[in-house]
């Protein structure tokens, strides 16, 4: 497909002969969209983007990014793409801006070029006051936004972020979402990013896939996938006690399922805004009333847990991944 | 920053500096590792004052020819004695130039470290999501552990020669930059070694193992702080293969002895395809196993 920006089919990675950190994975990513890899620790979501910023290579499968084979083309790959690594890995030492130009030279851009582009982008992450300060005296909000700046002094088609805000307090994190959603809007960059936040998932993402064990489990948009588990709960309640009313609810088209206790009706319906209305309206057309109606949304906690079989809290990971991730935090929270 | 049209002009920059240069970005890396050093003027005091103790404690404290400062041995033999077997009459002057070679060891030991330091921190990984060459990658850690040895023996050189180093009697300037070039070839060679060492070692602990493992061994099998002609054979055989028994030996022709050229050129070409089989050893590796 012409407008897939990453198209990955098969990919494998299995470490030291017997770790099987990828299982045979497919999917594509269409420019301009925000892509999302849902997964526990441990879930194989860093290993993918390794393979797919060329850092690793695949034992199976191949993919491209930006048209390129990220194998037999990195080279190509590496100039058009961007990371966010999931750990924090600009150098201690240096300051921001010190940190920035590396990265341009990484690049070979020329520094008239970087050197502006830097000052752009510092601008751009806020960080303009703080450039000259060394990163270990950055707190981990700082440190993120310094990353992201990184990430982007090549101008990539792709930026790739790994847990953007692993460890971050709410606030943090809603103004890394900005910058995410900002990158996306203005210069329609397309991201590919992985996180084990629901919520994150849900509020960022156009299209979620959810790996587990190596293995996408189920793939598609957060809102499609929340109707997929069997839609929304409405639940209701009529004035009149005893009067039955489930079969008239039942008749109407994109109700599923009804469960009347006491005079409190449990109704699973497919689109929850749609049907309500609907549902009110039939129970008037009878001459009842409507005391009480409350709408509940699946969230993607519901459809981890129906695809994956498990609550997203129950992780684990190999030495290394817990290793870094714990690392992360800590810096996160410095 | 200027949505949409700017980044449109940016791509179009972008696009043109697709490097082919096979060792793109040395610089910026090595430049990188250098600025740890000399931004850190802690780090930069230590590493050149820690040679110039031990230079201080072994060649002053551990003073061999005070055993002939005898009344009982005439002065002349002392000195011939001396002469006969470190080359030179005073084993402070011998001991200086071994110093050098200690600089270089663990000079090189610490780019080792450093490799493994980059992949636990993810700033290797981030690297090699660049368009950096591979090789680079490596260079760089092998260019910076020479240009700090550089500095660091430049520096003990002149200590040495304030607290007394004699120098030989085919002594000119020109030998210093022989013995530049011969710290040069050492220090590529070890260097690369030692990265050769830690290029897939996730663990600081075990390269510290081997680290410690190797250093004493690879400078007590070799001529740095006692020739050879008084080891016992098997030593000896050791000290033959040992690189370090040929950059000594090339030091202390050019510095304080009468220089031999033949034995001279042996030196250069051991330390010369030394350096030259592990770099390359090196820069295949890294093609290789940088990422796995
Ligand atoms: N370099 C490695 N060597 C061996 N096993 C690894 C390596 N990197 C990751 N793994 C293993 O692969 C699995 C997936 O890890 P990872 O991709 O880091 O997960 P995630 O990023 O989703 O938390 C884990 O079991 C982890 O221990
Ligand atoms: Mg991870």
């Amino acid at each position: 497909m012409r407008d897939d920006i990453i198209n990955a089919v098969g990919l494998t990675k299995v470490f030291n002969g017997d770790v099987v950190a990828v299982d045979h994975i497919s999917f594509s990513v269409r420019e301009g969209e925000i892509f999302g890899f849902l997964g526990p620790n441990g879930a194989g979501k860093t290993t993918t983007i390794n393979m797919l910023i060329t850092v690793i290579k695949p034992t199976e499968g191949h993919a491209t990014v930006c048209g390129y084979d990220i194998v037999k083309q990195a080279g190509e790959v590496r100039n058009r793409i961007g990371v966010v690594p999931q750990e924090y890995t600009a150098d201690e030492d240096l300051t921001g801006y010190e940190n920035i130009i590396l990265c341009g030279d990484l690049y070979g851009i020329p520094r008239e070029v970087s050197k502006k582009r830097a000052a752009e982008l510092l601008e751009l992450v806020e960080l303009t006051k703080f450039k000259d300060k060394k990163v270990e005296t950055y707190s981990g909000g700082m440190r993120r936004r310094l990353e992201l700046a990184c990430g982007l002094i090549n101008r990539p088609r792709v930026l790739f972020l790994d847990e953007p805000t692993l460890g971050l307090d709410v606030q943090t994190r809603a103004a890394i979402w900005d910058y995410i959603r900002l990158l996306k809007e203005e210069f329609n960059m397309t991201l590919f990013m992985t996180t084990h936040y629901l919520e994150e998932a849900d509020a960022l993402c156009d299209r979620v896939a959810i790996i587990d064990n190596g293995k996408i489990v189920k793939m598609g948009p957060p809102d499609e996938l929340k109707r997929d588990l069997g839609g929304d709960i409405i639940t209701l309640e009529i004035q009149a006690g005893d009067v039955e009313v489930a079969n008239l609810i039942e008749e109407i088209p994109s109700v599923k399922e009804v469960k009347k206790q006491d005079n409190t009706y449990r109704i699973k319906v497919e689109d929850g805004e749609k049907t309500a209305p609907m549902i009110i309206e039939a129970i008037r057309n009878k001459g009842y009333a409507v005391t009480r109606l409350s709408l509940t949304k699946p969230t993607l906690d519901e459809v981890y847990l129906e695809y994956t079989g498990k609550s997203m809290r129950d992780e684990q990971g190999g030495r290394m991944s817990v290793w870094s991730q714990r690392r992360t935090i800590r810096k996160a929270r410095a | 920053m200027e949505p949409k049209e700017d980044h449109q002009e940016g791509e179009g920059v972008m696009q043109n500096q697709v490097s082919t240069n096979p060792l793109h970005g040395l610089g910026a890396l090595t430049h990188r590792e250098l600025k740890k050093w000399y931004k850190e003027p802690i780090v930069l005091f230590i590493s050149v004052v820690q040679p110039v103790i031990w230079m201080a404690l072994f060649g002053k404290a551990m003073n061999i020819g005070g055993i002939f400062q005898n009344p009982a041995v005439p002065r002349a033999v002392a000195e011939e004695l001396m002469k006969s077997t470190f080359g030179t009459p005073d084993y402070f002057s011998f001991m200086a130039v071994g110093m050098l070679s200690f600089v270089t060891v663990f000079t090189s030991m610490f780019s080792g470290m450093s490799i493994v330091w980059d992949r636990r921190l993810g700033f290797l990984g981030k690297v090699l999501s660049t368009p950096v060459a591979r090789g680079a990658i490596l260079f760089s850690k092998i260019f910076s552990a020479v240009i700090r040895s550089l500095v660091q023996s430049g520096i003990v050189l002149l200590v040495a020669f304030l607290l007394g180093l004699r120098l030989g009697p085919s002594f000119t300037p020109l030998n210093l930059l022989g013995v530049f070039a011969v710290l040069f070839l050492m220090c590529m060679g070890l260097s690369s070694i030692f990265l050769l060492i830690a290029i897939r070692s996730t663990r600081w602990e075990t390269q510290m193992a081997v680290v410690n493992l190797l250093n004493l061994p690879l400078l007590f099998t070799s001529n740095a702080l006692f020739p050879t002609s008084i080891m016992p054979e098997w030593l000896r055989m050791i000290s033959k293969i040992n690189p370090i028994t040929y950059g000594t030996d090339a030091g202390r022709q050019l510095l304080l002895y009468q220089t031999n050229a033949s034995q001279l050129a042996v030196d250069f070409t051991f330390l010369g395809i030394f350096a030259a089989i592990f770099s390359t050893i090196g820069i295949f590796l890294s093609w290789k196993y940088l990422s796995k």
